[in-house]
């Protein structure tokens, strides 16, 4: 097993190594620059801006210094368009509140999902399983930039109970409607895994088996049905809870939360290489991290499976 | 030549400015006992700094924030602000700008030196601004060969003669130099806390301003507040405790917020401004902004060779109905154009132009007899592209100008468009065939328009030039009175038409009842939260 998770760690490393040089070179290649402007930048200036920046060396040299800050200084550099701020310090600032919202979102979807699924199987074909299969198609069909509008016309405009925006440190006011805005479409599709693994689960062997010895009803499900139900729900989670711990952009613009979701759009846009940089690399790693954490947690659900 | 300004300051703030804080009542109405005003703005600041800010909302904070050496009066036009007077060279170069006793956020006195600091700052190429060509649209003598770096900064035309006197040397005399004053990119920075905290200088709690507010909370993407400065000058005639700037990217989301009471001002979406104008008349507003919006005619070498006939350029313009542009598509007040220079800019005579005056009839019969002359016509049908950034309004105004020509003259237009920077990429690099655009003025003279269309602009990206119209704005610079070379100017480009003008701009917004003050006059929509103030509601 230890073997495994070193050997798992070292084709991280080259992973994202490449992950770097393809994104900075797909980054150079976007026409327009951070400095491309309205007020088209005279020459003089544009070549004293990019000499600050060390936007004037050659492209290896470019990322071979950034590779070097980043590994041994821990630096991902200044931002090229806020111009106050360090990638740094606007990832410091922006993952905490998206890693909040989208962390509540995630437990909730499981939470709702799960258990939706679950009781969709055991009562199959009955009005329960209805029921379920039609909540979770109905949120499957409200992505978030449907839902937030509509949650923010019923809560904030029609009731006056929330307010349309903002996070003020993620107090829960400023809470409720991003979450429930992120977690209802993954809800749904961890409500259909559920079931759908559920059902096969429920009609093999083993399960039969504990039945047939007289096992009540609960002790079956939780104790010989839950656990392999679960493992194609958990391939699904590991990369989903990466992408709600990054944010999501519509949130963030929806909500003004002020979480990296949007900063890593407008950093696109705006051509914010060491922004976008900074962000794809905290995204590229979260994502190898529970990769393995999800293989890992195969090896302990199902003892079939040895590394 | 002496200009005492304090005078003319005076009798506005007398006329447009509440008569203390103190005060509960001002012009009959009562004051709200909050004063807080909250508004919305599109994308986050990018910086605190004036000198490295290049954003309109920017600015806005900045001028809450500093204080230059003028201001601009809610009319639009200048009164004093750091300085309190100035005097003029006899050969119109050198301005002597005396300081009134102020004092920095932290209580150090504001001082010519920090005017200095600034201004070099600005222009200086270790530096960096973005804005820096700013010095040398001013004139500031020395300003090009410092930017490029063949000069220190120290030979940059700017010298504090003692404390309180900051004095500016030009390359040749500018007659609206002041009005370029309110400009924040030249606002002067505490030179000592700038240098002993580096870019953290602009943190919340470190920044220190000469402006009627002290910034006091940011939140990256979400909020800027900025709270009354009791340091400031004229303190006693502020009443606006504090502001907010609310961050929110969709305009309909603030439209929301807005409707459910959480703000006191914001844009209203495209197309929406009829409807708003009809339920909420008292907060439904559109008055005119400094902005004209224009369609290229790519002129370049690699530009299609049917653009470069002038008779081309011209049926294409005279066949767009910028009436239904106006009333139809954008349906906020704007005005049809017929010309560069915003209508409303300060001193501007709007010249007589022909099509202007004819019918859209008129128009395109002149169009289709041109367009015939040219060599085009069903047998040899033109084929054109419009490129314009993603963007629904845009999107729109392409779809009728392509039916305008589709239908008037059989033109195929075919349309593309791409992101912002792109969009912008391909201008500089006379990368289209007609592209839209849109200028808008950074002070209140019609040259903010026109020296666009010189040969040696960095923004005419056309590829048309004319040594007379160069001539005429190269006159214009050093006129007592310049309004009749920029009329024939404005002529010059209706008769070559590089573009084809299509409406210039409103500003059109949203803003509470029991919100004053608001300067719906000053064309540049430079506002200050010291000249606001909330009334109680009924």
């Amino acid at each position: 097993m230890l073997n495994y998770i070193i050997k798992r760690l070292a084709i991280a490393v080259p992973t994202l190594l490449v992950l770097i040089i393809i994104s900075f070179l797909l980054m150079h290649a976007a026409p327009g620059g951070p400095f491309t402007s309205e007020r088209a930048v005279p020459p003089e200036v544009l070549a004293n801006l990019e000499a600050k920046y060390g936007l004037n060396e050659p492209l290896y040299k470019q990322i071979a210094t950034y590779v070097y800050n980043v590994v041994f200084h821990f630096d991902f550099g200044p931002s090229f368009v806020y111009k106050d701020r360090t990638v740094n310090e606007i990832i410091a600032q922006g993952f905490p509140i998206t890693l909040k919202y989208g962390a509540i979102a995630f437990v909730l979807a499981v939470l709702i999902g799960v258990t939706l699924g679950v009781f969709a199987a055991i009562y199959h074909n009955s009005w329960l399983d209805y029921l379920a299969v039609g909540v979770s198609i109905g949120a499957q069909v409200l992505p978030n930039f449907v839902m937030a509008p509509i949650l923010v016309l019923i809560f904030t405009l029609w009731l006056g109970w929330l307010p349309g925006g903002g996070w003020q440190g993620g107090q829960w006011q400023f809470l409720v409607m991003p979450v429930i805005a992120l977690a209802t479409s993954y809800m749904a599709s961890i409500a259909r895994i559920t079931r759908s693994s559920m059902l096969e689960v429920l009609n093999s062997n083993h399960i039969r088996t504990a039945t047939a010895k007289g096992l009540p009803t609960h002790t079956v499900i939780l104790r010989h049905a839950l656990k392999p139900a679960m493992l194609p729900v958990i391939s699904y989670l590991g990369p989903t809870f990466v992408s709600m711990i990054t944010g999501s952009v519509v949130i963030d613009m929806y909500f003004s939360t002020g979480g990296i979701g949007l900063w890593f759009v407008n950093s696109a846009l705006n051509r914010d290489y060491s922004v976008m940089m900074g962000i794809t690399i905290l995204i590229g790693v979260l994502t190898i991290s529970f990769n393995l954490l999800v293989d890992l947690l195969y090896a302990w659900i199902d003892p079939r499976i040895r590394y | 030549m002496k200009t005492n300004l304090l005078l003319s300051a005076a009798l506005a703030l007398a006329l447009a400015m509440p008569a203390g804080a103190q005060t509960t009542e001002i012009n009959g109405e009562t004051l709200a006992e909050e004063q807080v005003f909250i508004y919305r703005i599109l994308d986050d600041i990018k910086s605190f700094d004036p000198q490295i800010n290049t954003d309109v909302s920017g600015s806005e904070i900045m001028r809450d924030l500093f204080e230059g050496l003028m201001n601009d009066a809610p009319d639009g036009s200048q009164v004093p602000g750091a300085a309190t007077e100035y005097t003029l060279s006899d050969d119109k170069t050198v301005y002597t700008f005396t300081l009134r006793d102020a004092q920095w956020s932290n209580g150090e006195p504001v001082t010519a030196g920090d005017f200095v600091y600034a201004w070099r700052r600005l222009a200086d190429p270790a530096f960096a601004s973005e804005y820096s060509w700013y010095m040398e649209l001013m004139g500031v003598q020395n300003a090009a060969a410092v930017i490029a770096g063949d000069m220190p900064t120290d030979q940059l035309g700017v010298r504090a003669v003692d404390d309180k006197t900051f004095e500016v040397t030009l390359d040749k005399p500018l007659p609206y130099f002041p009005s370029m004053l309110t400009h924040a990119s030249t606002f002067p920075v505490p030179e000592a806390v700038v240098e002993e905290l580096g870019s953290d200088w602009t943190k919340p709690g470190n920044l220190v301003g000469n402006g009627a507010y002290v910034l006091t909370e940011y939140s990256p993407g979400e909020r800027v507040v900025r709270e009354r400065n009791p340091l400031y000058w004229d303190d006693e005639n502020t009443i606006i405790e504090r502001t907010v700037t609310l961050v929110i990217n969709d305009e309909n989301q603030a439209l929301t917020r807005y409707l459910a009471g959480e703000l006191h001002k914001t844009e209203v979406p495209a197309g929406q401004y009829p409807r708003l104008s009809r339920e909420l008349p008292d907060e439904a507003y559109s008055f005119p902004r400094s902005c004209s919006y224009i369609y290229w005619f790519n002129q370049n070498e690699n530009g299609p060779e049917a653009l470069k006939d002038l008779r081309v350029r011209q049926a294409l313009s005279y066949a767009i109905n910028r009436q239904v542009i106006v009333e139809n598509v954008l349906q906020g007040g704007q005005s049809e154009s017929y010309n560069f220079t915003h209508h409303a800019t300060a001193g501007f005579e709007m010249p007589e132009i022909d099509y202007a005056n004819w019918t859209q009839a008129e128009r395109d019969a002149r169009a289709q007899e041109l367009l015939a002359e040219a060599g085009y016509g069903p047998d040899n049908p033109l084929s054109v592209t419009i490129n314009y950034n993603t963007d629904e309004a845009h999107e729109r105004i392409a779809i009728a100008i392509s039916q305008f020509w589709k239908q008037t003259l059989g033109v195929e237009t075919q349309l593309a468009n791409v992101e912002w920077k792109v969009h912008l990429e391909n201008l500089q690099n006379g990368e289209y065939e007609i592209a839209r655009y849109a200028w808008c003025g950074d002070y209140n003279e019609a040259s903010t328009y026109l020296d666009l269309m010189t040969s040696y602009s960095d923004h005419n990206v056309s590829g048309w030039s004319d040594t007379e119209y160069d001539g005429l704005m190269a006159e214009s610079k050093t006129m007592e009175n310049p309004s009749a070379n920029y009329t024939a100017a404005e002529k010059i480009l209706a008769a070559n038409m590089p573009f084809a003008p299509i409406y210039q701009y409103t500003g059109v917004y949203m803003m509470k009842p029991e919100l004053r003050g608001w300067p719906v006059e000053n064309l540049l929509q430079n506002w200050y939260s010291r000249d606001l103030y909330m009334v109680a509601s009924e």
